[in-house]
């Protein structure tokens, strides 16, 4: 966290200057370690099983927060009997056929499905089968005594018992003893009078089990009391500003703003449809209707009505995959035209490089925003292939446009952190020559497009000419204005035009619009709420009156659990929320996340729907069955609960199952995308991990570009231990070269202590830690470690296994040059100047020497 | 006894992550440029040292630990490996009570200012370089195309706007703290105290005038989690013209006794000759 968030890690330094403990969980020891009271190495890819032994650990030492975890937890609820575990089919859930899980032998006793909140494409083949049971989530069996054999708290159990020690021990290549500090001090940590908090960065989901690595977190959590309460949680540090944006109002394949899932093929031939399909009949969920048609009025306006469905048919519908690892394999064999690629650097910064550079080669056009050129953009004349001979500039017909972008100091927006806070930033300074910001692109390609369609009466074009696209603009170039794009994120009353105060303005009926219903309130009172900036000296130190976080201005969700179930605070000094019985209403330092005038004693009638089921001792108001989940029903698609599966390639056998690794985890198995031996493939005997440094900024286009952060990183390099370094010969400050089945890189070494080799299952281990910045353009560069990289992926949320492979290294900078070609130099660190380049084809010869060419 | 007007930095090692802010903020404000793109092989130190163009420098320091600190992790014996820690320090001009830098300057060129600070002045130096030598802490470098010489203005200008050093500024965790030299020592003082307590074993460098008598005390002073010489700081310096009276005195003494002797040899001489 220090290493990437050095920002962020302010607070950590203030909380440790109060006697916080700091336990850093890491294979280096990084700049957080340097700080912090702990610092564990841990095999790449074993976290499941560290997590899992804390489980363990808390379960049978009785650690967990008893009176928290029965009313607030499913840790009572019964699940059905035809349940299996991965312990009873070794490392297998009931309902696996062919690669995915059917889910329905994971429900709860007498509940046909739990819906989860914001459903992806999880119960997918469950929606249709759903039907009209309008109980939902609400009529589960409990025992309050957690004892029932088939009780989530006993299944938990069983599930975990052998995630002991000195299984951690040897799988994860954490010492027993060491384990045991680190279990103990996080318990100590919670309870009545304390908090923890987990802090990841998303290294941690880049797994083919990267959903389940925070699901296991979010057990502990539960487990000790540490969630909807001040200093607990779990927070995600986000590798971008705005990520946490970018999925809410998202550039995600499969979800609508909000996370809202986006309709299926098979499952939304109507809104009504797809609403039966999405919704929960009990809890907050129940009122996704109207955030959907809010969101329908705000992109069609007056052409949405209820007759024709507020032109629901319009959206597109999800046919397959499409996320970016199955998009680029479907580039790759030609199925793929156009290319859209704003803000990122996927050639560098996402996995299997020789693929995506192979698939871009075959586009018809490719159009890169970004602020300086970036490998992705110039993958046609600067790539390894090319360097190596086996592809020319000549070769490649793909028409690549790059559009120079402004930079956040150059334009008005928001950006969402990792705790939903919005705050927003204003232009300092105009952008120069023709760079603009990615709201200006968006919004004059869709008044061109609005305009070149507007005649068209093919349907296929109707959703363009219905879409309302009236943003004022300013300036000579006619920037649109930010602050009225959150004006209609926030919603407002169709009829007379007034900004919305929040979510539960907001109608199914038509009458009112919100292009994010989580947002609903960041323009509240006409007010730009996202751009306040009250000092913390003038308010509370909750700072409710800095920005505005989603939903509601809530600072902490789920917050109703900083009470006891009677409403009053777990301890007075972790008073947060409570219930004000006199005033007959939820309060306390946060806006409440309740139904503000339900008293904790309320239970809901029999046949109650919609918010009437959430009881008054259900904080977990999202979820079906208000409670927190230890045991997840739907909405992940492999599997109820965490556990532990080797990565794709391993150094090792799973200590643990049979099933050596995630049995739903994505796989392109295809000659262009070759996988090792799943384990103790002889080629490959190395674990690699890829970080990130404090100096760069992941793919390097913000950075490597910048004389000042250059020189402070300016080479890519390995680190490894002395130990391995004396196994292969490599000297510190020489030169290494890296292999995979994919790729081959060169590199420079540290020989450092910060990594050690570690004892795994009997045997030592080496891990190799590379940062992944570097490129073949920029001021400076270096080869792209994300090349060595296959595409494999998580099931539930499609992210690729970036993480950890197996390799080889060896000293020299012997990169394999096939056709004759040397080593690659180099690349230039300059483009070739305009009007230069243009006049006739680049020359290409079998010289990597990219300079002559492009003066050429 | 100090002005209250001096103003300096406290740079915390104890507080420090590295992750070089105050290096880029110095170099961004100052309009510094880079010292070139080489890897040194030296932790994640890639700029080496202070220098003409580099006024702020985080120093990384790896070091094994001695087995007997059980508050860390370790695994000596089970699997090879070894146990490390990594310090930090960001290394800046101290601006020195009794500077070095400011007596050698024959041109008076660098002056002190009214905070305190030692301040060269770009239009008045003229290269002769006498000021590099003259500090004990090798600070000041000579830039190699115009030949004068630079180091940290304690960020002259931002102060007379009313602004704190963009180092300062820009530092996340407060390793680096700007301000009252007099309020940054009493700080310091119970910084130490604490840290102590906590079993932490920290020590101050050149606080004061009784502290480090050589320089007269520094006004850019460090709390250290190791000794000075681990951060390449010397352990006891001295400014060069610290000697400069006693010079003198030898000089005059060596003179004198010179003058004796080509008196007394001609005399003896003269008595010979005769």
């Amino acid at each position: 966290m220090a290493e990437c968030h050095p920002i962020g890690f302010r607070w950590v330094m203030k909380a440790k200057a109060r006697g916080a403990t700091i336990i850093h969980v890491d294979p280096r020891y990084t700049r957080t370690s340097a700080v912090a009271d702990l610092h564990a190495p841990i095999r790449a890819g074993s976290d499941i099983a560290f997590l899992g032994g804390i489980v363990r650990y808390i379960i049978e030492n009785e650690r967990y927060f008893r009176a928290y975890v029965v009313p607030y937890t499913n840790a009572s609820t019964i699940l059905r009997e035809d349940y299996r575990d991965t312990e009873d089919l070794d490392g297998l859930f009931s309902g696996y056929a062919e690669g995915t899980y059917d889910p329905t032998s994971w429900q709860y006793q007498g509940v046909d499905l739990v819906p989860p909140a914001g459903q992806k494409d999880a119960a997918s083949d469950l929606e249709g089968r759903a039907g009209d049971n309008l109980a939902r989530g609400t009529n589960d069996e409990r025992d309050l005594s957690l004892e029932h054999p088939r009780c989530v708290f006993q299944v938990l159990r069983r599930h975990f018992a052998r995630y002991t020690p000195e299984m951690v021990e040897t799988t994860c290549g954490i010492p027993a003893a060491d384990f045991l500090r680190i279990a103990e001090a996080m318990c100590a940590a919670s309870g009545r009078e304390k908090t923890g908090a987990i802090c990841y960065a998303v290294g941690w989901t880049q797994h083919s089990v990267g959903v389940q690595y925070i699901r296991t977190a979010a057990i502990i959590q539960l487990l000790l009391g540490n969630m909807g309460r001040p200093g607990g949680g779990i927070m995600a540090l986000r590798g971008h500003a705005s990520i946490q944006g970018s999925t809410d109002i998202p550039t995600l394949f499969d979800l609508l703003p909000g996370y809202l899932p986006m309709p299926t093929v098979q499952h939304a031939p109507d809104l009504a449809t797809y609403l039966r399909a999405h919704r929960s009949d009990s809890a907050w969920w129940s009122e996704m209707p109207k955030y959907v048609v809010s969101l329908l009025k705000a992109w069609f306006g007056e052409a949405a009505t209820a007759a024709n469905d507020y032109l629901f048919d319009t959206l597109p519908k999800l046919s397959g995959d499409h996320s970016h690892m199955a998009t680029i394999a479907l580039m790759a064999d030609a199925q793929v035209r156009g290319y859209l690629v704003i803000g990122e650097n996927p050639v560098v910064g996402t996995v299997g490089g020789p693929l995506q550079r192979k698939g871009m080669a075959k586009l018809d056009w490719l159009v890169v925003r970004d602020f300086a050129p970036t490998e992705t953009a110039e993958f046609w004349r600067v790539s390894p292939e090319i360097a190596r001979g086996e592809i020319a500039t000549t070769d490649i017909g793909t028409e690549v446009f790059f559009f120079p972008a402004a930079t956040h100091t150059e334009k008005d927006g928001s950006f969402t952190n990792t705790q939903r806070l919005l705050q927003w930033h204003h232009r300092a300074v105009a952008p120069p020559g023709d760079a603009r910001s990615d709201l200006w692109f968006a919004y004059h390609l869709g008044r061109r497009l609005k305009t070149r369609y507007a005649a068209s009466t093919l349907p296929r074009d109707a959703a363009l000419r219905a879409l309302t696209w009236d943003y004022p603009t300013h300036g000579a170039s006619h920037e649109p204005s930010a602050e009225a794009v959150l004006r209609e994120i926030n919603g407002y009353t169709v009829e007379t035009g007034v900004a919305v105060d929040g979510f539960t303005d907001l109608a199914a009926d038509g009458t009112t619009a919100s292009g994010c219903w989580i947002y609903s309130g960041a323009y509240a009172g006409g007010v730009n709420q996202a751009a306040r900036r009250k000092p913390a000296r003038e308010q509370t130190w909750v700072a409710p009156d800095w920005g505005w976080a989603w939903p509601a201005n809530r600072r902490l969700l789920y917050n109703r659990a900083s009470a006891d179930p009677a409403g009053v605070p777990w301890s007075e000094r972790k008073k947060y929320v409570w219930w004000d019985a006199a005033a007959a209403k939820w309060t306390g330092a946060d806006v409440p996340d309740f139904i503000v005038d339900r008293p904790p004693t309320y239970r809901p009638p029999a046949g109650a729907r919609g918010l009437a089921t959430i009881a008054g001792d259900n904080p977990f108001i999202m979820q079906a069955d208000g409670r927190g989940w230890l045991f997840a029903p739907s909405g992940i698609v492999d599997g109820p609960l965490p556990t532990h599966y080797e990565p794709q390639e391993s150094t090792t056998a799973n200590p643990l199952y049979a099933q050596q690794c995630n049995p739903a985890r994505l796989q392109w198995r295809r000659r262009d995308n070759p996988y090792h031996a799943a384990y103790a493939d002889r080629r490959f005997p190395y674990l690699l991990t890829t970080f990130r440094l404090t100096e760069h900024h992941t793919a390097g286009g913000m950075s490597r570009w910048l004389p000042w952060l250059s020189e402070l990183q300016p080479e890519l390099f390995c680190e490894v231990s002395p130990e391995l370094a004396a196994e292969r010969g490599l000297a510190n400050g020489g030169w290494a070269t890296l292999r995979s089945a994919r790729a081959e890189i060169a590199c420079r070494v540290l020989v450092t202590r910060r990594i050690r080799p570690l004892l795994i299952a009997g045997a030592v281990m080496h891990q190799i830690a590379v940062p992944y910045h570097w490129g073949g353009i920029g001021r400076v560069t270096g080869d792209v470690v994300n090349d060595l990289f296959p595409l494999v992926g998580d099931p539930s949320v499609h992210i690729p296994e970036s993480k950890v492979i197996t390799c080889d290294v060896v000293p020299g900078r012997r990169v394999r040059a096939p056709h004759g070609a040397v080593s690659p130099q180099a690349p230039p660190h300059d483009l070739p100047r305009v009007g230069q380049r243009t006049a006739e084809p680049p020359q290409v010869t079998p010289s990597p020497n990219v300079k002559e060419k492009a003066k050429a | 006894m100090i002005d209250p007007q001096t103003m300096g930095f406290l740079t915390d090692a104890t507080l420090c992550i590295g992750c070089k802010a105050c290096e880029v903020a110095c170099k961004q404000w100052n309009e510094l440029a880079d010292d070139g793109y080489a890897l040194t092989g030296m932790s994640y130190d890639n700029t080496a040292a202070l220098g003409a163009s580099t006024w702020r420098h985080v120093a990384f320091v790896e070091q094994p630990i001695p087995a007997v600190d059980t508050r860390l992790l370790g695994y000596d014996g089970r699997a090879g490996g070894g146990r490390i820690a990594w310090k930090m320090l960001s290394d800046v001009c101290k601006h020195c009570a009794r500077a070095g830098c400011l007596e050698a300057c024959p041109t008076g060129a660098i002056t002190r200012t009214e905070t305190g600070s030692v301040y060269i002045q770009p239009d008045v130096c003229n290269g002769c370089g006498y000021c590099v030598p003259a500090c004990p802490f090798g600070v000041v470098a000579r830039r190699e195309d115009d030949g004068r010489a630079y180091k940290c203005t304690l960020c002259y200008d931002r102060q007379q706007g009313g602004l704190e050093p963009a180092c300062a500024k820009a530092c996340p965790t407060d390793s680096i703290e700007f301000g009252p030299v007099e309020r940054l020592r009493a700080k310091a003082a119970a910084r130490v105290t604490e840290l102590r307590a906590r079993g932490v074993a920290v020590q101050l460098y050149g606080e004061d005038a009784a502290a480090q008598p050589g320089t007269g005390g520094l006004h850019a002073f460090f709390l250290l989690n190791d000794e000075p010489e681990v951060f390449n700081l010397p352990p006891a310096p001295v400014v060069p013209t610290m000697g400069v009276g006693r010079s003198w005195l030898a000089a005059a003494a060596g003179a004198v006794a010179i003058s004796a002797l080509a008196v007394g040899a001609v005399l003896l001489g003269r008595g010979r000759s005769r």
